[in-house]
């Protein structure tokens, strides 16, 4: 092939390019349309199994996923957003979504409920980065771990801080900053979620 | 290339000119991907999909191809067929896809398929490419899924652990075999693990051409006087 050739595109292979282009961006919305429905129910089923696992459906009688806020926390310069559950128009138990900047490799998304009286109902990890075999224990397909929050409180007389750091939350063997991120985000969530729970709760 | 003995064609793609072994192609999802038996085996069977509809099209419609503009066109043709797929899989393979990421797309770059679209199908017919797609497809998916079983053993100790992400209800929710709940040597999950792992699988498929060679050679040898020059 010599140079004139590979740069002397004719106009006929511009509008056979742009065709082509055409034909495939065609069969690229047909499929988006087939598949767009299960897709939206897929991630919606997700989180809805994600907010069944951290705060039970027995705890509230609304629709809890309906008008959810967002929260700008001015000390940890981060926002959550806050899922509300009302009992018999009570306010009744929160889902609040929020994430941590000091995992092993980054951030790490949770998922935190609470009732009112800031009792933990339930924590997952939505993502993360950490280590496959040391740090991704905090995944409840791969470790209980996480379940050690379940109906912990702040005022417990219980030290809010791993083992290592002289606290009561066993850390992984060889991994200690992924759970410290983990029990440390839990505890400044609860400490928000209890100091702005009126202002949560009277928001429309 | 343009042989049509039935044998070539697969022996090319699945061993003397495999991708991932020989032609070392595709390296970031092989490396990457290949840290549990399940990932490895829907990535290589996504990536087999790729290459025989790519392959299939590229030949169907080689009559009509424009050579200068041939490698957009190439391009635009697999992206449109893997986020295809990825749609697909996004729709009724939620949990594979979630656990898959990024690599889906990353389909796209791997070269295997460019190559096989340039240099085989859009130079010989329908039924050709087809074949040659599957034995370069299958080829690159066993090195995939040979990998994801070997890191999986070692580093876990388990096999064929989340089978329901790709298998559904057809497959439970324990590993096919797992050889205790202890951990195993963790560095074979790890990144280094892959590249030793792939280093290893290229070792031994050189000791194994060397032995086939050895062997050939000396039979030979009674009549002529072959010799060997090593290159495998």
């Amino acid at each position: 092939m010599s140079a004139v050739s590979a740069t002397a595109l004719s106009k006929r292979d511009a509008v056979a390019l742009g065709c082509f282009a055409l034909a495939v961006g065609v069969i690229l919305v047909l499929a988006n349309a087939l598949t767009s429905d299960a897709i939206e129910n897929n991630v919606q089923q997700r989180f809805n199994a994600a907010l069944t696992e951290v705060l039970p459906a027995d705890y509230f009688d609304n629709d809890i996923k309906l008008s959810p806020l967002t929260f700008e926390d001015t000390t940890q310069l981060k926002t959550r957003t806050v899922y509300r559950g009302w009992n018999n128009n009570a306010p009744a138990a929160v889902v609040i979504s929020t994430h941590t900047p000091d995992g092993y490799s980054g951030r790490i998304d949770m998922l935190i409920g609470l009732t009112y009286d800031s009792e933990v109902t339930g924590v997952r990890v939505l993502n993360h980065k950490e280590t496959p075999g040391l740090g991704d224990d905090i995944e409840i397909r791969k470790s209980d771990w996480i379940l050690s929050f379940n109906g912990k409180q702040l005022d417990a007389g219980l030290r809010w801080e791993v083992k290592r750091d002289g606290g009561d939350f066993d850390q992984f063997t060889g991994a200690t900053i992924t759970p410290r991120a983990i029990v440390r985000e839990v505890r400044q969530t609860i400490e928000w979620f209890a100091q702005h729970r009126q202002q949560i709760y009277s928001t429309k | 290339m343009t042989t049509s003995t039935n044998n070539t064609a697969w022996q090319q793609g699945l061993w003397h000119n495999n991708p991932a072994l020989v032609q070392l192609l595709g390296l970031c999802p092989l490396l990457a991907v290949s840290n549990s038996t399940i990932n490895g085996l829907a990535l290589g069977l996504a990536t087999m999909l790729t290459l025989i509809i790519s392959n299939s099209v590229v030949s169907a419609t080689r009559h009509w191809l424009i050579y200068e503009i041939r490698i957009p066109v190439f391009v635009l043709l697999i992206s449109g067929i893997v986020t295809t797929i990825g749609l697909l899989m996004n729709a009724f393979a939620h949990q594979l896809y979630l656990q898959l990421g990024i690599f889906i797309p990353l389909i796209i770059t791997n070269c295997t398929i460019l190559a096989r679209a340039e240099s085989f199908a859009s130079r010989n017919p329908l039924r050709l490419a087809i074949k040659d797609g599957f034995s370069h497809g299958i080829g690159f998916a066993l090195v995939l899924l040979a990998m994801g079983a070997i890191r999986e053993l070692i580093g876990e100790g388990t096999l064929f652990a989340q089978a329901h992400l790709l298998f559904g209800a057809l497959a439970g929710t324990e590993p096919l075999l797992s050889l205790s709940t202890d951990r195993g040597l963790l560095v074979a999950v790890l990144p280094p693990g892959a590249f030793i792992v792939l280093g290893l699988l290229i070792a031994l498929k050189n000791v194994l051409d060397q032995n086939a060679l050895d062997s050939k050679s000396q039979r030979l040898n009674h009549t002529t006087d072959v010799t060997s020059t090593g290159t495998v």
